[in-house]
């Protein structure tokens, strides 16, 4: 299984290949104009909600988080996906991430980062976003929330940056058409790389500390980011299995996001030789994994509370599986997870364009179950909702919150085509080894 | 303090020596004059009497005394709104039996706390029992719980309990996560969604952190006891309001709470005993400072 490349290639072939993605193409350029014109038109909106406040949502007092809050926590739940990949699977020595690696550093990194951007979107002053700086108190998760964060984004990004040191010295040498700013930074950013062993050996040897350290803080950021619900009194949230059945989703998400974009990457950039069908396969697998997990969660989420006749949690949970809302969320649970897993079973659906459609379901069902553990939990308080507006026993998003909400994977995509424009997507000093010990 | 520097040196020693300045306290000062007498007379020829440090009362000009009050007042007020009144724990108590939804109560916190019709800081609620089917209105104010989760949520001690038992929010340091509307299991706290009623009327007013008035966008608001009243030896707006005799309010501490219709002051402690008093949602070990009186019970 280790020779998952079939074709045999020179060094110069490989550094040819791979860092072929590393240019301005007219295309390129086209997509980002693209990308910030509609980043344009989304803060056109946040605009109005800075001037008007939190009005222009649907939000109200009996559904204060909403679609905001719900994408803050898928945002989390995406970053996930570096540890599982780059850190897990790497350091259990499975061969077939490696081309892969660096792909779930991108999605890990792209979706940390903006998730403080969203976070910020769902302020009511986020003028006054330094006071948490300023009189931060321990005792609040969203404390723990952004320190945690915080040091994920920067760990992440040392994970992506130490492996890529080899290939940044590569890009500096080779590409000698690009500016020359860019390629003064190249060299700065490569510390001086000679291709010595022993620098081979450091930055082997410092991948793996960071790798193990990235594990307890991932774990910490989507933990603490459920504990944002489950350190609550309110039915549907106070429980506690929250943080592993965060982080089980958490992986769903991330699986489905990063085939994604490894088929975008594959496709876009010619990658076939490097990321083969027999990637998409394991991906595939991994995703059947992951799924079968969360949906073990699933169940002790809905039967556990339900079983029982009397408790708070018992009315909500039958409120959610057979209320009047109950179709939504067997729609999200059936379309964005059960059908899914069952359908990877068949090695057919594990070829890239299939795994990729149905990791597109994936990713819209995970965005939902958000939304589903998000909301309704609020609009079924312990006292009667009364003597307010009748928008007031709902939640419907508006226009505006809804751009708004878009305006995050703006961003993203947008660092996701900034990165694969500046730095080889497949790691080539990787793939040369590969080779080597063929 | 920066206007009293502009002032040249021979005005500052004399005002030194009648110790206007340095006593400390604007409250302090307000026993002196009234500054607002003051500007109304500020003539050149006009003098005052006023006391010295020493206990001596002495003529001054009027124009020659600086009004000191404001530049001390607002860090002032707000250091003992966040401290609270010493030695008391306020506590209120709802008669369920005697309230008719008047709904004066509601009026009365509306006006008092600037808020929008849809915005309650004590919001009447048409209650329904399911096990036996009696109906019965209940008013419900914040808890002022003992253990308030709002307070363990928030990230910037925007809000906070005092001494007093009495649980603010500062609208001035409030950023508006709302994790504190998440965490309340009373739904007692509102948000300034859009921007507040009246806000150009009262957009040079002084904020006062234990009315939480004016009222600011994208802050959460929530009842406050009507702790600028309580510092008054006043009811809150809500229990003088009530024509029911609904609302008893009082100090734990001295086990005595006074009705606000009858004005009738009773012992706190008979009270909750005799009409087997009890918390809502008590299961949750918020330990609520609001007690209620049965509804329908034997009189």
């Amino acid at each position: 299984m280790d020779n998952y490349i079939t074709k045999s290639f020179t060094h110069e072939e490989i550094e040819n290949d791979l860092i072929r993605n590393v240019s301005w193409s007219k295309n390129s350029k086209i997509w980002l104009s693209f990308l910030f014109i509609s980043l344009a038109v989304c803060l056109y909106f946040y605009f109005f909600q800075i001037r008007d406040g939190l009005g222009v949502t649907g939000l109200h007092d009996f559904a204060s988080w909403g679609i905001y809050i719900s994408n803050f926590v898928f945002f989390v739940a995406v970053s996930l996906i570096g540890m599982l990949v780059s850190s897990v699977l790497g350091l259990a020595g499975v061969k077939w991430v490696k081309p892969l690696s660096r792909i779930a550093e991108i999605v890990a990194v792209s979706f940390a980062l903006i998730a403080g951007v969203v976070i910020i979107t769902d302020m009511g002053r986020p003028d006054r976003f330094l006071t948490v700086f300023i009189y931060g108190r321990v005792q609040s998760p969203i404390v723990w929330d952004i320190a945690v964060v915080t040091t994920y984004v920067f760990v992440s990004l040392i994970l992506l940056y130490i492996p890529l040191i080899p290939d940044l010295d590569l890009c500096q040498k080779k590409l000698t058409g690009l500016p020359n700013l860019q390629r003064k930074i190249y060299k700065i950013l490569s510390l001086g790389w000679a291709n010595k062993p022993e620098q081979f050996k450091i930055v082997k040897k410092l991948t793996k500390i960071v790798s193990v350290a990235i594990i307890p803080i991932a774990l910490a950021i989507h933990t603490v980011t459920s504990w944002l619900f489950a350190l609550t009194l309110r039915p549907g949230w106070d429980s506690s299995i929250f943080g592993p059945y965060f982080v089980a989703g958490a992986f769903v998400a991330g699986t489905a996001t990063f085939i994604m974009m490894t088929y975008y990457y594959r496709q876009r950039y010619n990658l076939h030789d490097y990321i083969t069908d027999y990637h998409f396969h394991k991906m595939g697998q991994l995703l059947v994994l992951v799924s079968l997990v969360y949906i073990y969660f699933n169940v002790n989420e809905v039967l556990v509370p339900g079983y029982k006749p009397g408790s708070v949690s018992a009315q909500h949970t039958k409120e959610l599986v057979g209320g009047h809302e109950s179709l939504f969320y067997w729609v999200v649970q059936l379309g964005g997870m059960v059908i899914p897993f069952l359908l990877l079973f068949f090695k057919q659906m594990r070829k890239p364009l299939p795994l990729t459609i149905i990791s597109l379901f994936v990713f819209v069902g995970a965005w939902l179950k958000r939304f589903i553990i998000v909301v309704p939990t609020q609009l079924e308080p312990y006292l009667p909702i009364q003597n307010v507006p009748e928008k007031y026993f709902s939640y419907v998003p508006t226009v505006a919150e809804i751009a708004i909400t878009i305006l995050p994977f703006i961003l993203v995509l947008i660092i996701m085509t900034f990165l694969s424009k500046v730095i080889p997507l497949v790691p080539i000093w990787e793939m040369k080894e590969e080779q080597n010990e063929k | 303090m920066s206007k009293e520097r502009n002032n040249n040196d021979s005005r500052r020693d004399f005002l030194k020596k009648v110790g206007l300045i340095g006593i400390g306290t604007a409250s302090v000062t307000s026993v002196f004059f009234n500054p607002d007498d003051l500007k109304a007379n500020n003539k050149k020829d006009k003098k005052v009497k006023v006391l010295t440090e020493d206990g001596k009362s002495v003529v001054v000009n009027a124009s020659d005394i600086i009004d000191v009050k404001e530049e001390i007042e607002e860090d002032y007020k707000d250091l003992r709104g966040r401290e609270g009144l010493a030695g008391k724990k306020f506590v209120m108590v709802i008669d369920l039996q005697k309230c008719k939804n008047a709904r004066k109560c509601m009026t009365a916190c509306q006006v008092a706390h600037q808020l929008k019709p849809e915005q309650h800081h004590i919001n009447v609620l048409e209650m329904q029992d399911d096990v036996n089917g009696a109906s019965y209105f209940m008013p419900k104010p914040c808890m002022h719980c003992d253990e308030p989760q709002c307070v363990s949520v928030c990230p910037v001690d925007a809000t906070f309990k005092r001494q007093d038992g009495i649980v603010l929010i500062d609208n001035e340091r409030c950023i508006g996560c709302r994790f504190c509307i998440a965490a309340c299991p009373y739904s007692a706290r509102t948000f300034n969604w859009t921007e507040p009623k009246d806000a150009e009327k009262y957009k040079d007013v002084e904020y006062d952190v234990e009315k939480n008035v004016p009222q600011k966008l994208g802050t959460v608001t929530k009842c406050v006891f009507s702790a600028d009243r309580l510092r008054e030896g006043k009811l809150p707006s809500c229990v003088s309001a009530c024509p029911n005799s609904v609302y008893y309010f009082g100090d734990a501490n001295e086990d005595f709470v006074t009705n606000g219709t009858t004005k009738e002051t009773v012992r706190l402690s008979k009270l909750l005993k005799d009409n087997s008093a009890y918390t809502i949602l008590p299961e949750l070990g918020t330990k609520p400072n609001v007690f209620y009186l049965p509804p329908n019970r034997e009189v």
